[in-house]
C-alpha cells in the first residue's frame, strides 16, 4: 500500500496502521503483523459485534487466530476479519460537529405514543 | 457405555486398558509440551492458539485415564495414572514427547501428529469399544482444527521467508524419524484390530503419508528420507528429556499429594 496518511480510528485498541504489508527486517524476521479488527456473531439472528482486534500475517490466519482468541469460550457461531487498515473512523476533532447536534433532539426517540397492552418484541 | 453390552461395564479388560493408556499417554504427553510454549509463543495470538491445543489434549488424556482406571482392575483415578507412574510405566510414542524446539519444529511435530490423528480418530470412532468411540468421536472435531493450524503454519513456514524454511524444514529433519513408532503393530494392536477395538496402522499410514506430503509440497518442503526408525515408547524407553517433561508434570502433585484447587 501506498497510503501514507496516518489517521487513527478510536476504538477500543488505539491507533490503526495504515499498511497491511507484514514488515520483515534483514534476518527475515516478521515485525509488525497488520491489525485485524474481529466481529463475532454469537448465536443466529444477532448481528456480528465488535469483539476486539489481534495480528496476523493475511486474513486465513486472522480468522484462525480470532477463533482462538475470541470464540474460545463458545461466544460465537460466526465470525468476520477485517484488515483494521480499511476502518475509516471518524475523527476526535470532528466530535462536536459529529455528535453534539443530536444531544437535544429528544423528539427523535419514539417515546412519544403508548404501546398497546400485550405488545412484546417492540 | 451401553447397557446391552454382553460384559458388565467394570470388567476388567487388559488388552482395551493398555489401548486406551497409549491413546491416553500420548494426548497428556503432547498436551505437556505444546503447554511449554504458554507465554513464550512468537505473538499472543498463537500463544492462546497452541495453549487450546493443549487443552484439547488435555480433554482426550483426562477421558482415557479415567477409562484405564475402571477396566484395568486397579481402580486408580486419572490422576494416580498421569502424576504417580514412572518413566517405564507410560506408553506414548516418542514422537510426543520429543522437546519443542523452536516453533518451527513444534510446528513440523504438530503435522505429522495432526495428519496421524485425525484418521485415527475417525476410524475410532466406530469402534467396538464404546468409550473409546466416545471419546473418539469428540476428538475428531477437534484434529480436524489442529490439522488445519498445522498446515496453514507449515505452508506459511515453509513458502515463507528464507529463515523460516530453514527452521520448519529442520524441524521436519528431526522429528520425521519418529513418525514410524505410530504405526507400528504389535500383538497388542493385532488382537484389538480383530476385536475392532483399535484403528489398523496399516489403513492409517496411506492416509497419513498422503496428508504430508500434500501439505509439504505446498509448502515447498523436502520429505526427509531416512531408515533411522527409533522406537520404544510403547514399552516404555523413552527419550532422555522425558524424565525432565514428567518431573515438571508430576512435582506438584507428588509434592502435595492430594491437593485440590
Amino acid at each position: 500500500m501506498t497510503e501514507t496518511s496516518s489517521f487513527t480510528a478510536e476504538g477500543g485498541h488505539g491507533a490503526v496502521p495504515t499498511s497491511c504489508e507484514v514488515e520483515v527486517d534483514e534476518g527475515g524476521h516478521a515485525g509488525a503483523q497488520p491489525l485485524w479488527e474481529v466481529f463475532v456473531r454469537s448465536r443466529r439472528g444477532l448481528s456480528h459485534t465488535h469483539a476486539g482486534s489481534l495480528h496476523a500475517p493475511d486474513a486465513h490466519m486472522a480468522l484462525r487466530n480470532a477463533r482462538d482468541v475470541y470464540t474460545r469460550r463458545q461466544e460465537g457461531v460466526s465470525i468476520w476479519v477485517v484488515p483494521a487498515a480499511a476502518v475509516v473512523a471518524s475523527s476526535p476533532d470532528e466530535k462536536d460537529a459529529f455528535f453534539d447536534p443530536a444531544g437535544d433532539k429528544a423528539y427523535r426517540h419514539p417515546t412519544f405514543y403508548d404501546v398497546p397492552e400485550g405488545l412484546t418484541h417492540l | 457405555m451401553s447397557a446391552t453390552s454382553a460384559t458388565p461395564v467394570t470388567a476388567v479388560d487388559a488388552d482395551v486398558a493398555a489401548y486406551a493408556l497409549r491413546l491416553g499417554d500420548d494426548a497428556l504427553v503432547l498436551g505437556q509440551r505444546l503447554g511449554e510454549w504458554a507465554a513464550k509463543s512468537p505473538q499472543l495470538e498463537e500463544d492462546v492458539a497452541l495453549l487450546n491445543l493443549a487443552l484439547d489434549h488435555l480433554g482426550v488424556a483426562r477421558s482415557l485415564l479415567s477409562y484405564v482406571g475402571t477396566i484395568d482392575g486397579t481402580g486408580r483415578s486419572e490422576d494416580d495414572i498421569a502424576f504417580l507412574r514412572d518413566e517405564p510405566a507410560f506408553t506414548n510414542a516418542l514422537l510426543m514427547e520429543l522437546e519443542g524446539g523452536d516453533f518451527g519444529r513444534t510446528t513440523a511435530r504438530q503435522l505429522l501428529v495432526a495428519s496421524y490423528q485425525l484418521p485415527l480418530w475417525q476410524a475410532l470412532a466406530s469402534s467396538t469399544d464404546p468409550e473409546i468411540a466416545g471419546v473418539a468421536g469428540k476428538a475428531v472435531k477437534e484434529v480436524a482444527y489442529h490439522l488445519d493450524h498445522a498446515r496453514s503454519w507449515v505452508v506459511r513456514l515453509g513458502d515463507g521467508t528464507a529463515e523460516s524454511h530453514r527452521r520448519v524444514q529442520t524441524g521436519l529433519d528431526e522429528v520425521w524419524p519418529y513418525a514410524a513408532e505410530l504405526f507400528e503393530r504389535d500383538a497388542l494392536v493385532d488382537r484389538l484390530v480383530a476385536r475392532g477395538v483399535a484403528a489398523d496402522p496399516a489403513l492409517l499410514e496411506p492416509a497419513w503419508r498422503a496428508t504430508v506430503e500434500d501439505v509439504l509440497a505446498e509448502a515447498t518442503l523436502t520429505v526427509p528420507e531416512t531408515s533411522w526408525r527409533p522406537t520404544g515408547g510403547r514399552t516404555g524407553a523413552h527419550t532422555t528429556g522425558f524424565g525432565y517433561l514428567l518431573a515438571e508434570l508430576q512435582h506438584l502433585h507428588r509434592s502435595h499429594p492430594g491437593a485440590s484447587w
